[in-house]
């Protein structure tokens, strides 16, 4: 990070957030909770209530001007998809819900090609339960086996272990960028090198660092890398599946309709390239150009920039929380993105949880769909706060002293 | 909504702090485990129901403090009632937490476990109050196994 960085306008940008000014329960919002849904910022509404008042119709369906339009529209957020992503071709970047779906996809059509009984899948220790299930659920239906990346107790995986862990057997191996609990950014690059060496292909779990941190797919050299839309400031219902060429055209289609198919005939039906042969029916297409206009959002502010005023945050809130008597962090992680997941000695997460909602400071308290994690810390849930460009270190302040006033109350 | 803290109030903070009636018995006649996805509250209910009274139970688990000042209050006022009163008790306390009965004038067998009455205004923590109550409803049943999903 560059020391010569133009700070953000945080006071210019919280305008482009019309809930940051909603007072609920007669506080005003402190909204810490950017890692279970970011934001969306004016211009990107304001672009799909657009497209709904004004252009609203399907795509890619026959010759009308206005649906030419829409495909236009909905074919350009692709575009903006690809650059964002650093991927080389277009043809990369498949329309799914979001990171879940996208991983379901990988799993149900190059997982159901590749993996055979008695064959091994590989993840860590830290994963979302979308990156857990999917794989447990094909694992489960090939008889192959899901075998699982230890972590230390700071939160960073022990990539030692790769070496033992992955075996001839190994199809795919399946990891976070970044973890939605303890913050921690794995060296993915690293990481897929590895698995490289050794034959085996790997999915990076995107939906945690493309609102944090400049993702380059070539760089990594990854071969599946997903995400979600509304953890980027964009609407929810969309998200993008990358993946290399080679493998998308190799892998199945996975649902069947329209869109998706070249011709139709009762003997046979043959696909459409990839991206096309996934992404069968009517997409969101409102949503897809809502996130185009976030992507676009986003890059004005400068995604260097975004990541130094994230960085000012975590170190801050860090500094802070660490100082509150009783109070753990967990995930201590050297590369660590702005998300930091606590427990407090004697209280309840959700009883932590409840008591920040009443002052206005939105967290979120539970297991963060990471029950196995949660296990690994022999913990409950942890309240966690995350932090996006819009924070301050006043939102800060008013998390810690709202956490003190909760400690006080259950002395 | 009413502020939280005002749920969070002395006695609820103080049982959850000195859980009463804490631990298993062993024998038992009734027996039942509570669990709240949501929130990973885990409970576990024995009881000693002789000559259809309760003559005693225990719990033990961990959770939120409002699901364990909850189970000890709940332990503590059931304690001696008979099984049709602890049932209509369970009805009462469900009721009053969802909203659904007046805590001043429709859950007459509650006495002061009435000051759980706002968590109603708390529709995700509603069923931490409830586990307990749950819990016993199952084990009264002869279930093994009660969850607030
Ligand atoms: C790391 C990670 N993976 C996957 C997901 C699932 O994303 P979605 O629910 O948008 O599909 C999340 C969302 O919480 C996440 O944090």
């Amino acid at each position: 990070m560059s020391a010569t960085l133009q700070p953000l306008d945080i006071t210019a940008i919280r305008r482009d957030f019309p809930l940051l000014s909603r007072v609920l329960n007669g506080k005003p919002v402190i909204y810490l909770d950017s890692a279970v849904s970011g934001q969306m910022p004016l211009c990107a509404i304001e672009r799909m209530a657009k497209y709904e008042r004004d252009e609203h119709t399907n795509v890619h369906r026959g010759v009308s001007t206005l649906s030419q339009e829409a495909t236009d529209f909905y074919e350009a957020a692709r575009e903006k998809v690809r650059r964002f992503l650093g991927a080389a071709s277009v043809r990369e970047i498949v329309w799914t819900r979001g990171t879940t779906e996208a991983i379901n996809l990988v799993a149900q059509t190059f997982g159901r090609t590749v993996v055979k009984a008695g064959d091994e899948l590989l993840v860590s220790a830290m994963e979302h339960h979308a990156n857990i299930v999917p794989w447990q659920m094909l694992a489960q239906e090939k008889g192959a086996t899901l075998k699982v990346i230890p972590i230390t107790d700071d939160g960073e995986l022990i990539l030692e272990s790769l070496d033992e862990l992955i075996t001839e057997r190994t199809k795919l191996l399946a990891v976070t960028h970044v973890s939605n609990v303890l913050g921690t950014v794995n060296p993915v690059k690293e990481i897929i090198a590895r698995a490289h060496a050794r034959g085996v292909p790997v999915l990076v779990d995107g939906a945690q660092a493309v609102p944090h941190l400049k993702v380059d797919v070539q760089d990594l050299d990854a071969d599946f890398y997903v995400f979600s839309g509304h953890k980027l400031s964009g609407p929810t219902g969309i998200g993008a599946l990358y993946g290399k060429l080679a493998h998308l055209e190799a892998m199945p289609p996975w649902h069947g309709g329209g869109n998706m198919i070249r011709s139709v005939t009762w003997e046979k039906t043959t696909y459409m390239a990839a991206p096309g042969k996934f992404e069968a029916g009517t997409p969101p297409i409102a949503a897809a150009i809502g996130l185009g206009a976030a992507l676009d959002y986003l890059g004005n502010l400068g995604l260097d920039r975004i990541a130094a005023q994230e960085h000012d945050l975590l170190v801050y809130a860090t500094e802070r929380l660490e100082r509150i008597p009783g109070l753990r962090i967990l995930g201590k992680a050297r590369d660590k993105a702005s998300v930091i997941s606590f427990v407090v000695e004697g209280i309840h997460p959700h009883d932590m949880g409840s008591l920040l909602d009443g002052e206005g400071v939105v967290i979120r308290a539970g297991h963060h769909c990471a029950q196995p994690l949660m296990a690994r810390y022999n913990v409950p849930a942890t309240t966690r706060a995350s932090f996006a460009y819009f924070n301050t270190r006043e939102d800060i302040d008013v998390l810690v002293s709202a956490v003190e006033k909760a400690i006080e109350l259950f002395k | 909504m009413t502020d939280p803290r005002e749920l969070y109030q002395q006695v609820i903070l103080e049982h959850n702090k000195k859980p009463r009636n804490f631990g298993k018995l062993d024998p038992c006649t009734h027996h039942a485990e509570g669990h709240n996805p949501l929130c990973g509250d885990q409970l576990e209910l024995s009881l000693i129901v002789e000559n259809g009274l309760v003559a005693d139970i225990k719990f033990q688990g961990s959770g939120c403090a409002i699901d364990v000042a909850s189970a000890s209050l709940m332990t503590g006022i059931v304690k001696g009632k008979s099984v049709a009163e602890a049932e209509a008790m369970v009805a009462q306390f469900r009721g009053m937490v969802r909203g659904e009965l007046d805590p001043a004038t429709q859950a007459p067998l509650l006495g002061r476990l009435t000051l759980f009455s706002g968590v109603k205004d708390l529709p995700s923590r509603v069923k931490c109050a409830i586990l307990p109550w749950a819990t016993l409803h199952a084990a009264l049943k002869g279930e093994e196994e009660a969850s607030t999903e």
